[in-house]
């Protein structure tokens, strides 16, 4: 199917840029190190487990609005979105694509901030891991396509969080109710059904978010 | 092949195109002159489709697999080779055998020698021939440059005269150099 | 319009003896009501604009989420009011609604960043519309959040004489939730035109001008 056949195409050279380049990941894995080390001076004696746990979702909060800020520089600097949207592919396929690649830097880097964390302050539950998977999914599926936006504006950088973070607000609850609860079920659910609505009107609307 | 009715343009506040008649058939060659500004990019993006006209009408007759455009941009991945954008860019556009399309293309423009190069170290005369191929390799029935000799060489702007000469299908070619393409040029269309 | 507002400040004493605290409940949940009304009725432009795509639904899309956050900055005043007259505090965290339209606000705040930032013409329509969109799905979906978020904030919750509707209460609740909606149709329209009209006197002064 040629959808899929694009989206992998698409994948693949993201992928290959950042094995070349190799910015964007290590950036992202100093950067959630050096916010959990922040965040020891910040939670001062007497703080329960729980506050950590909840400044976990902010570190990954953080760090994944750090990866998708880069998400379409590639495209940005050599004006080779253009090239992308003028293509007869569908223009959610390069979303897909993009979503993906996002999704993989922030796994990766993720593999080296949950343990982190663990040894840090407290182990990390199962449903913790759970939810950070899950919410994963939302930040990406919504942060590309609010990236490709900011993309289009003048103030770019300064855009992408303002826009990005009322969005975010249900993930982090989905994901701090999940670590911290005992009924954390509730949360993964609520965690999926926003996944799946977002990730819906993500693939229908990205189509006038790059294109006029 | 194009089809335009009295199609404005504004950006903001600003009209950069207004009430511009056109009409292009399938292998006419249209050459745009005008200084810089005067809204030729304008005038060839929206016919790409990377723009929607703000008045007027505009008809173009071919798909956007069927449309290769050359803008100011190469449109090109630096981080990639030559070879490795083409194949992108044909698996994208469905070139049949874009394997061998694009290295015939590459040879064809000189730069098969420097075909597993990455993009970042080619010079700007090498991104603007690897651009052309990669507006070239769908054979597209409507071809759209801009400024395309702004950055060849002699040689290249030779290879660049052939290929048009040798062309099949609509063609519209924006410059503010018109002398290179004078002769092929069917129809005319001048900015102030 | 003046009868709208006529209707709310007749209606306003009737309930005096009820207290300040339920006066401003009459004002309160209608303003709020308004509010999301402005945003679905924003959305729907928005969404009426991505199929048709006639430059009119981007201007009234924007009018009304204009008007939705002008709503909504009156919401959270008049809550803020209501919570310092019944619990004593400026803010509570334990109202589900204030905190809804605490994030709505920042969320359609940001609409007008984006607005601003991008050149007037065919993609900042776009991009607004789908903003929009997304501004109208995020409300139950927060609001989905915050009550779940509830478990684990252990907000101090105050208990509140939530307002037991007699029929006589609920009459005139309505009649104030028509006219609030009466209101800012009226808004709506006036600014509309007004916009509608800024348009043409410029259509007009590039046309003298060229």
């Amino acid at each position: 199917m040629s959808y899929a056949g694009d989206v992998a195409a698409l994948l693949r050279k993201d992928l290959l840029l950042e094995l070349r380049a190799k910015e964007t990941i290590p950036a992202m894995a100093i950067f959630v190190l050096a916010a959990l080390t922040i965040f020891h001076f910040a939670l001062p004696s007497g703080s329960s487990d729980l506050a950590a746990d909840g400044l976990l979702w902010i570190a990954i909060l953080f760090t994944a609005l750090l990866g998708l800020s880069r998400a379409f520089v590639a495209e940005r600097e050599q004006g080779v979105l253009d090239g992308l949207v003028m293509s007869p592919c569908d223009r959610s396929a390069i979303w897909l694509a993009k979503s993906l690649s996002a999704l993989t830097f922030l796994v990766l880097v993720e593999a080296i901030a949950l343990p982190a964390f663990s040894v840090f302050f407290a182990p990390v539950s199962m449903t913790t891991v759970a939810a950070v998977a899950l919410a994963d999914v939302g930040l990406c599926t919504v942060g590309t396509l609010l990236a490709a936006m900011a993309v289009a504006s003048r103030t770019r950088e300064l855009l992408l969080p303002l826009l990005f973070l009322p969005l975010a607000l249900p993930i982090v609850v989905g994901g701090v109710g999940a670590s911290v609860t005992a009924n954390g079920g509730r949360y993964l659910g609520f965690l999926l059904v926003y996944d799946l609505v977002f990730a819906i009107i993500c693939w229908a609307s990205f189509e006038y978010v790059v294109a006029e | 092949m194009i089809h335009a009715h009295g199609l404005s343009r504004r950006f903001g506040r600003k009209r950069v195109l207004d009430g511009v008649d056109l009409d292009l058939p399938d292998t006419g060659f249209l050459l745009v002159t005008g200084p810089n500004g005067s809204g030729k990019t304008t005038l060839l993006r929206l016919c790409a489709g990377l723009l929607v006209p703000t008045g007027g009408s505009l008809e173009i007759a071919a798909d956007r697999g069927e449309i290769g455009f050359l803008g100011h941009d190469p449109l090109v991945y630096r981080g990639l080779t030559a070879l490795e954008n083409l194949e992108l860019y044909g698996r994208l556009y469905r070139v049949p055998e874009r394997r061998e399309r694009s290295g015939m293309l590459l040879e064809r423009f000189g730069l098969w020698e420097v075909r597993n190069d990455r993009v970042a170290s080619y010079s700007r005369g090498m991104m603007q021939r690897l651009s052309l191929c990669r507006a070239l390799l769908h054979e597209p029935r409507l071809l759209l440059l801009d400024e395309p000799f702004n950055a060849l060489d002699t040689a290249g702007a030779e290879l660049l005269q052939r290929e048009l000469a040798e062309r099949r299908g609509a063609t519209v070619v924006a410059t503010h150099d018109p002398d290179r393409v004078s002769r092929l040029a069917t129809a005319r269309l001048a900015f102030a | 319009m003046a009868a709208a507002i006529a209707l709310v400040a007749f209606y306003a004493p009737e309930d005096a003896n009820q207290g300040l605290s339920q006066k401003i409940f009459y004002f309160h949940v209608p303003i709020a009501l308004t509010a999301y009304a402005c945003f679905g009725w924003g959305a729907w432009k928005a969404l009426r604009y991505l199929w048709r795509r006639e430059e009119h639904y981007d201007l009234e899309s924007y009018v009304a989420i204009h008007l939705g956050v002008i709503f909504g900055a009156m919401t959270l005043l008049t809550g803020s009011i209501w919570a310092k007259i019944s619990w004593g505090v400026w803010w509570t965290w334990s109202s589900n609604q204030l905190v809804l339209f605490l994030v709505l606000f920042l969320f359609y705040s940001t609409y007008f960043m984006l607005r601003f930032s991008v050149e007037d013409g065919p993609m900042r329509a776009n991009l607004s519309a789908v903003y929009a969109l997304f501004g109208v799905v995020l409300i139950p979906i927060s609001f989905l959040a915050i009550r779940l978020a509830n478990d684990f904030i252990h907000p101090t919750v105050f208990t509140s004489a939530g307002p037991q509707m007699s029929g006589a209460m609920f009459a005139t609740f309505c009649v104030c939730l028509a006219a609030m909606l009466a209101l800012a149709a009226s808004f709506y329209g006036i600014e509309l035109a007004g916009k509608r009209l800024d348009a043409r006197l410029r259509e007009l002064r590039e046309l003298l001008s060229s």
